[in-house]
């Protein structure tokens, strides 16, 4: 037996004795994934147990370093991990931006003391982090944002507004995109974290067409931030913002995404499909899907050895949520007049009609498609003028 | 097994690019033999260099005196043919017929093999009967006569056939047309009475053949595999096809995309380079994906057909349909992006276009593989 059979078959006993059978269904609602965090009210025992007991062994984050609260797995045994997890349907413990987003840039960027300190809160799901980066005036033109900390010596004040802060008033902390040097555009913002508590901190939920409110609007009234909450050196936050959006970018693009082998014609067939041009979308979509989750596992395997190009999160980013979008679509076509249903309870208070909505957003938020094609054109094809 | 080649499996990638882009490259092979109106439509002294590389052997077992690699190697040769253009007999002879080979009795095998192996001889496959690919149903018909068999049928799109020295030719020795059982597959040699062959040149410039059988008398050593029980070599043979012709269609596309980044990063109008236009930018980066995602559809195939797993078939199509699908979109952005110039017989932009098309009919184009994907999945 291979030292990673043996890990695969250490992991399969461990989820098997650990992870709780609820936890082994598919999520059907928005809370049943756990987010964690100081104000988090767990669903059911088995969600607590299930994070608390992955957390104990680092499995939040399985390739994290065991010093920060991972359990240290390199890329084969975390690969390992993911199809153990798979196999027996198990839910992510753990849902986090401080995982997905902030984790990688502080583990990068991050001082000694801020990835024990910070890593280890996220690891265990205690802190519950939001993103501070587009404002009213800044979409995607990013780096014009105009959010202003002024340097007092041992700490900045920081005033302006952010939107699109996703869970803005469910979260801890926020990692932010200040302004520094009012005189230097991509090299005056600096990367700041702080607590949602701190005074001058407010949110404003904005209602979707959805019909809910997953973006908050954040507003900073004189918010006092000490020096040692910065990442990175000072007015270097760019870098780290860049770094961190390719994280963001990989994470929308469904590139991990654990479940696309259900096609969604086999879904939509469980009701009859008789049109002959829908079932025909739905192959050319199932075709298109089944290639992308190839790309997703290829993207992953090359990213864990370096071998993937640095922007290729972008391409990961556009045609992942331009897929999900069409997926949508297709759902929302197959489902006919029931899918339309907004507050019944056959339609589940109209989740799908509400996640068609929601996708709509995959091709805007962290970068639109038409940025991530810029990207692709500069930094992959290297084309003029891009 | 992480989706990415191998370091062995690199180095074969490496001497292929080199090896195709030198010696395969498009003035030396495809403008050469087609502007000599040759009538194999590719150069034997390549095929013999092919043999000398062990491409030719790549799938035949080490036992049989080949290099007895998967799919995945193949694949690698085939990305480099296809971003060549590179005419040669090496899908329908060293992937196809080589996988039926596979199945077959240990004299047929050692009757064939060999001058494979040697890059003497060249198989083709004939499968087809109409203009579209239908492998569920074939109308050939094998009756036993005597010590063998009798052969009576047509085949269409054989692909080097008037080049081949042995065919594979599939045949229905019991059942209706649209039966699943009752296929036999045979090694017909090329000289053998009542076999007859109309060539024509396709639009590619490659030659195939309209074949006829009319009383074809075999031995019954001229089985591959079992009577009736031909269906899942026959399957073996057309997974081999698709994904070898899924690979060979993501060298087209990158071809294709590398020649036309390359024209948007030289040709200037309006003053600009015209890579300069976002219009233009926005559609090769979209161009760039699909392609980069038909590669990795088509590595997952090959990896699970070389694993033996039961996903294998589903993905085979997703493959084949999705590299189908990239590289149409690479050739036509090519050719558009090219302008005036992409309309000339000068420029290579075309050539991409027409291989492209042929690859696309070639074991079953986007929609016939994109329904098989509906039908896998129980819609």
């Amino acid at each position: 037996m291979s030292d990673l059979d043996a890990f695969r078959a250490e992991i399969r006993a461990w989820l098997e004795e650990n992870c709780p059978p609820e936890m082994r269904e598919p999520a059907r609602e928005e809370d049943d994934a756990c987010w964690g965090g100081r104000n988090f009210k767990f669903k059911n025992e088995a969600q607590k147990q299930w994070l608390e007991r992955c957390a104990a062994k680092g499995y939040t984050v399985p390739d994290w370093p065991k010093a920060y609260g991972g359990a240290g797995m390199n890329a084969a045994q975390a690969k390992v991990w993911r199809e153990e997890m798979h196999r027996i349907n198990a839910r992510a413990p753990l849902s986090s931006f401080g995982i997905w987003m902030l984790g990688p840039a502080l583990l990068k960027f991050g001082t000694e003391e801020q990835k024990v300190h910070y890593l280890g809160q996220i690891a265990r799901g205690e802190i519950r982090w939001c993103q501070g980066y587009s404002e009213p005036g800044s979409g995607s033109d990013l780096v014009s944002l105009q959010t202003f900390g002024e340097d007092k010596g041992d700490h900045w004040v920081v005033n302006g507004q952010k939107i699109w802060t996703s869970y803005a008033n469910k979260a801890d902390w926020i990692f932010c995109l200040v302004r520094t040097d009012k005189g230097n555009k991509y090299q005056g913002i600096s990367f700041l974290l702080f607590d949602m508590t701190t005074p001058g901190v407010s949110t404003k939920p904005i209602l979707l067409i959805s019909g809910s409110s997953p973006f908050c609007e954040t507003f900073f009234d004189n918010v006092v931030v000490p020096k040692d909450q910065i990442v990175g050196e000072l007015n270097c936050g760019w870098d780290v913002a860049k770094y961190l959006l390719g994280h963001e970018r990989e994470m929308i693009s469904g590139a991990g995404g654990n479940d696309r082998l259900n096609t969604i014609g086999a879904v939509l067939n469980r009701a009859g499909l008789e049109d002959p041009l829908l079932r025909a979308d739905l192959a050319q979509f199932d075709v298109d899907a089944l290639a992308f989750s190839a790309m997703g596992e290829k993207f992953l395997d090359e990213i864990k050895v370096g071998k993937a190009h640095p922007a290729q999160p972008n391409m990961m980013k556009y045609a992942g949520t331009e897929l999900n979008k069409r997926r949508y679509e297709l759902l929302m076509a197959g489902g006919g007049s029931a899918s339309l249903e907004w507050e019944s309870e056959a339609s589940d208070g109209g989740a799908r009609a509400r996640t068609w909505l929601r996708t709509k957003a995959n091709s805007i938020e962290g970068g639109t498609s038409e940025v991530m094609l810029n990207v692709i054109s500069k930094r992959i094809l290297d084309l003029p003028g891009a | 097994m992480p989706l990415y080649h191998t370091e062995d499996q690199a180095m074969l990638a490496d001497t292929a690019r080199q090896f195709m882009g030198e010696e395969g490259a498009i003035a030396k092979q495809l403008r050469h033999w087609r502007d000599t109106n040759c009538k194999d439509g590719f150069g034997h002294g390549l095929w013999k260099q092919f043999a000398e590389l062990g491409f030719t052997g790549i799938l035949v077992g080490e036992a049989d005196g080949g290099l007895g690699m998967g799919h995945v190697e193949a694949g690698i040769v085939l990305e480099e043919i296809g971003r060549n253009l590179t005419p040669s007999p090496f899908l329908t002879s060293s992937v196809m017929a080589a996988t039926a080979l596979g199945s077959a009795s240990a004299d047929l095998r050692g009757r064939w093999l060999p001058g494979l192996l040697t890059g003497d001889s060249v198989f083709a496959v004939a499968v087809d009967e109409g203009p579209k690919h239908r492998p569920e149903r074939i109308k050939t018909r094998a009756e036993r006569a005597g010590n063998g068999f009798k052969l009576n049928g047509a085949k269409a799109f054989v692909l080097h056939g008037g080049s081949a020295d042995m065919l594979v030719v599939a045949a229905r020795t019991a059942g209706l047309d649209d039966d699943d059982a009752g296929i036999t597959l045979f090694a017909v040699p090329k000289d053998v009475a009542g076999l007859s062959q109309d060539k024509v040149r396709l639009v590619d410039s490659s030659m195939a053949t309209h074949v006829k059988l009319d009383n074809v008398t075999l031995d019954a050593d001229a089985v591959i595999g079992e009577v009736d029980g031909g269906r899942e070599v026959l399957n073996r043979m057309l997974q081999a096809g698709r994904v070898g012709a899924a690979a060979e269609s993501v060298g087209v596309a990158a071809g294709a995309f590398d020649m036309t980044t390359t024209y948007l990063k030289q040709r200037k109008q309006f003053g600009r380079l015209i890579g300069e236009f976002q219009s233009l930018q926005h559609r090769a980066a979209h161009l760039y994906s699909e392609v980069e995602i038909a590669r990795a559809a088509t590595i997952k195939a090959q990896q699970l057909l070389d694993g033996g797993s039961v996903r294998a078939d589903l993905m085979v199509s997703v493959a084949k349909a999705k590299a189908g699908k990239a590289a149409s979109l690479a050739v036509k952005e090519g050719v558009q992006m090219h302008g005036g110039i992409g309309m000339t017989d000068e420029y290579d932009i075309g050539l991409y276009m027409k291989r492209d098309r042929a690859l696309a009919e070639f074991m079953g184009d986007q929609y016939y593989h994109a329904d098989r994907v509906a039908r896998l999945s129980g819609y």
